[in-house]
């Protein structure tokens, strides 16, 4: 099983840090958290010239509410691709609660739930199909899969809907069955990617409170966005992501400190332009 | 505003080769042939010119109608038409609608087969070398010929694009194709009445040279195919040249006529086209419950086969997997009743088997995207596989026998039956194997789910055609001792070759769908996170 591409091959560039061993962790990087919900070691992956993610290092805890913000093309995508079994890093390891993900990918995915972004559903199902889909892939009964089907589309305000074709969905709904794909199993960490883009606000209140509950009933969420508010608001934890790297990563009143997060964000990944030259677009 | 269309068309050709390696060596090879055959043509055609001036004109008029009725017929059944250039994409640009009609015909000749027919054409019109005061009509009769090529193939797509996007596909496809194919009988009759009549004015004419009767036949329909919208620009310097004028006048007054008509509905339709966005298939409909998720077992392998039996019946795109099964026994039958050799129907059945387990040897790249479904789930390569496969296993043999005693009956060989079951089925388990192992290996482009089945990925098919071969080729090889059996068993007519085609069949099928299965499982679980990476790096 070649499961790992070593650095020898796909040596990263300026990865010092990095050592050809996944067992033994460089000195700087504490060795993978088992107890954490999801801990990423020496994280790289490059897509020819480009290198999105570089030595990322990160620990989810159990039970938290974890935000990933990040301008566009930091790496947000590719890190939680990575760590869901989705993308195959070129170097480092992720563990599940101690479980290799790359090294037993079953078990790991089995308490994971996903929401990728940019990804298409199959969706000449009907909404319940879909969900049942899921349901029955990931090994599960019949009768339990059709109650948590039932009860998933509730939630989802997506019961009127069930018969309906996902092709014939909005953005929204899209997200929405995609979420309660993602959740069927009663995963113990849901892992979503932009979960609340093209989400009207009612539906994204309703997701909040599930998610909320999920997190007090013991679950671990980690979202990414670019909605710096929504993060505040909603996470407990957060990280910084700028050019394929944790910038900045804890509780979110560690990480911002007495600032805002939206400003400490801008601080950190730079890059704030004043509107200059744009006088013709004015109409008046 | 055109020109800007052709820049764009030759920039994002170029950014595609930029990509890759491979699209390159597959654009050039396809250009180098492409100049073979044209620059063979035109020698051909100048040679000929030399030697029998009007013939040559006759047999260009009708090897134009023909590139013509390629052209417009073509994309709906095969290819698809190359979308670089989406007409969706420029709703937002408000651009006019005629600038966008002549920037979207030019650039439609930038393509190898564009480029390929205006050499072909513009070549061709040097036959004429012997008369060169004719040259010039010649090429304004391939300005219009190329010109019908593009505008009619486009505005025959652009109006059945709505129809074709429609789950009603599959019917539209199978009730057209049939239309033609119908006519194929009475053609032939209609053509074998002409030869007679022709070889009697020859040998009436007393012309007894070698490959006259030839000729003959091809002036013969070269004259007919005149007057059709799809000779009538190639056959311009013919009347010419005969003096012919007010002739001349009237196959040019058809060519600019159809051209103008083409070119009104192909802007009609495409207006129509830019203000209703497509739309899924079957909109608003709705299906109760859990459809095949209910019928299936609950089980991964269940619930795989349940979603692609689904697929099967509701997306277009599995189309021409369908459609076969109803096309083959026709295309087949039409020949037999002319010539009475009703063995050829035979071939129905396995030919069906074979198109459908081959169906599924691109399924991933069929699944696009949603395919990372089933990588997040941690579905194993044995339920992916199995799950795939199982439809096309219970549903296709359900088809494939119903197809074979269909045959034996019109063929009235119920002696067979035996040989060609064991044929059937083998072909259907083997074919079924290697598709199976292929599919979770290969991945190559295919219309994304929702889009027309007209639309063919740009630069898709060269890796489309080596990899189908690729497949193929193991398929053939495979099925040898196979085919060698029921060759034997239908030649010699012997029962005990008919048991044995039908012992080899069985195991055989059974053996290597196993084994492909086998093969496809393991490198589906090594490889699931590689294929949802290709199948995202599509264009």
């Amino acid at each position: 099983m070649t499961h790992q591409t070593g650095p020898g091959t796909e040596a990263p560039v300026g990865g010092a840090a990095v050592t050809p061993s996944n067992t033994v962790a460089p000195v700087p990087t504490p060795p993978p958290d088992p107890g954490a919900a999801l801990s990423l070691r020496g994280l790289w992956k490059r897509f020819g010239q480009k290198i999105a993610v570089r030595a990322l290092d990160l620990d989810v805890p159990v039970g938290s509410f974890y935000g990933l913000v990040g301008p566009n093309g930091a790496g947000k995508t590719t890190t939680l691709s990575m760590a869901t079994g989705l993308l195959r890093p070129d170097a480092g390891t992720v563990h599940v609660r101690g479980t290799d993900l790359w090294a037993h990918p079953v078990e790991a995915k089995a308490t994971l739930g996903i929401l990728p972004d940019g990804v298409r559903l199959f969706d000449r199902l009907t909404g319940l199909q879909l969900v049942t889909y899921a349901g029955l892939l990931r090994g599960m009964d019949r009768d339990t899969v059709a109650d948590r089907a039932r009860s998933l589309l509730a939630a989802m305000d997506l019961a009127a809907d069930a018969n309906t074709y996902v092709v014939d969905y909005s953005a929204g709904m899209t997200k929405k069955i995609a979420l309660a794909s993602a959740m069927i199993h009663a995963p113990r960490a849901l892992v979503l990617d932009e979960p609340f883009e093209a989400v009207d606000p009612v539906s994204a209140a309703n997701i909040r409170d599930i998610l909320a509950d999920y997190v007090t009933g013991g679950g671990t969420v980690i979202v990414s966005s670019h909605v710096m508010d929504l993060v505040q608001r909603m996470c407990d934890h957060v990280a910084i992501v700028g050019a394929g790297q944790v910038l900045a990563a804890g509780t979110v009143d560690q990480v911002r400190g007495d600032q805002t997060l939206e400003d400490r964000f801008v601080d950190l990944v730079g890059g704030r332009t004043r509107a200059e030259g744009l006088e013709w677009l004015r109409t008046s | 505003m055109v020109a800007h269309f052709l820049k764009l068309k030759l920039t994002l050709l170029g950014n595609t080769l930029r990509r890759s390696v491979w699209q390159t060596i597959g654009l050039c090879v396809a250009l180098l042939y492409a100049l073979f055959v044209v620059v063979g043509l035109v020698f051909t055609a100048i040679v000929g010119g030399g030697m029998d001036l009007l013939l040559t004109g006759q047999v260009i008029t009708l090897a134009g109608a023909i590139t013509v009725l390629c052209w417009w017929v073509i994309p709906v059944f095969v290819f698809g038409v190359d979308q670089t250039l989406d007409p969706q994409r420029f709703t937002t640009f408000a651009i006019p609608r005629r600038t966008l009609v002549a920037g979207l015909a030019l650039s439609g000749v930038i393509s190898v087969p564009g480029l390929a027919t205006t050499l072909a054409a513009g070549g061709t019109a040097f036959a004429w070398w012997r008369e060169p005061w004719l040259i010039p009509v010649a090429l304004l009769g391939a300005v219009l010929g190329i010109a019908l090529c593009v505008v009619g193939s486009r505005a025959v797509t652009t109006v059945l694009a709505p129809l074709l996007e429609s789950r009603r596909y599959r019917e539209v496809v199978a009730v057209a194709a049939i239309v033609p194919l119908v006519l194929i009988g009475p053609a032939i009759g209609w053509a074998s009445q002409e030869i007679g009549a022709v070889s009697h004015e020859t040998n009436g004419g007393s012309v007894t040279a070698d490959g006259s009767l030839l000729a003959a036949v091809l002036a013969r329909f070269g004259e007919l195919a005149a007057w059709t919208p799809f000779g009538a620009p190639w056959s311009l310097p013919v009347a010419v040249h005969d003096g012919a004028w007010g002739v001349a006048l009237a196959r040019f007054l058809v060519a600019v006529g159809t051209l103008a008509l083409l070119w009104l509905i192909w802007s009609r339709s495409l207006a129509r086209a830019l203000v209703t966005p497509p739309a899924g298939g079957g909109k608003g409909s709705k299906s109760k419950g859990l459809g095949w998720f209910g019928r299936f077992p609950a089980t991964p392998v269940g619930a795989v086969a349940a979603r692609c039996t689904t697929y099967w019946i509701r997306d277009p795109r599995y189309a021409a997997g369908i459609s076969i099964i109803f096309l083959m026994p026709v295309i087949l039958w039409l020949p037999t009743r002319s010539s009475g050799n009703a063995e050829l129907l035979l071939l129905a059945a396995p030919v069906v088997s074979w198109v459908l387990a081959f169906s599924v040897s691109n399924d991933i790249g069929y699944d696009y995207t949603a395919f990372a479904l089933h990588v997040a789930t941690g579905t194993s390569g044995r339920a992916d596989r199995w799950g795939r496969a199982l439809p096309v296993l219970t549903f296709g043999s359900g088809v494939v026998v119903i197809v074979a005693l269909l045959t034996l009956a019109l063929a009235g060989r119920w002696d067979l039956t035996v040989p060609l079951l064991g044929v059937c089925l083998g072909l259907l388990g083997l074919t079924l194997g290697v598709s199976s192992a292929v599919s979770a290996t290969l991945v190559y482009p295919v219309a994304k789910p929702g889009e027309s089945p007209l639309k063919s990925p740009q630069g898709a098919a060269l890796a489309t055609m080596l990899s189908q071969f690729l497949a193929m080729a193991v398929v053939m090889l495979l099925a040898l001792p196979l085919l060698g059996v029921g060759v034997w068993a239908l030649v010699s007519g012997s029962v005990l070759a008919g048991w044995l085609t039908l012992a080899v069949g069985l195991a055989e099928g059974s053996l290597l769908l196993v084994a492909g299965i086998r093969v496809g499982a393991r490198s589906f679980d090594r490889r699931a996170p590689e294929l949802l990476q290709e199948v995202q790096s599509f264009p």
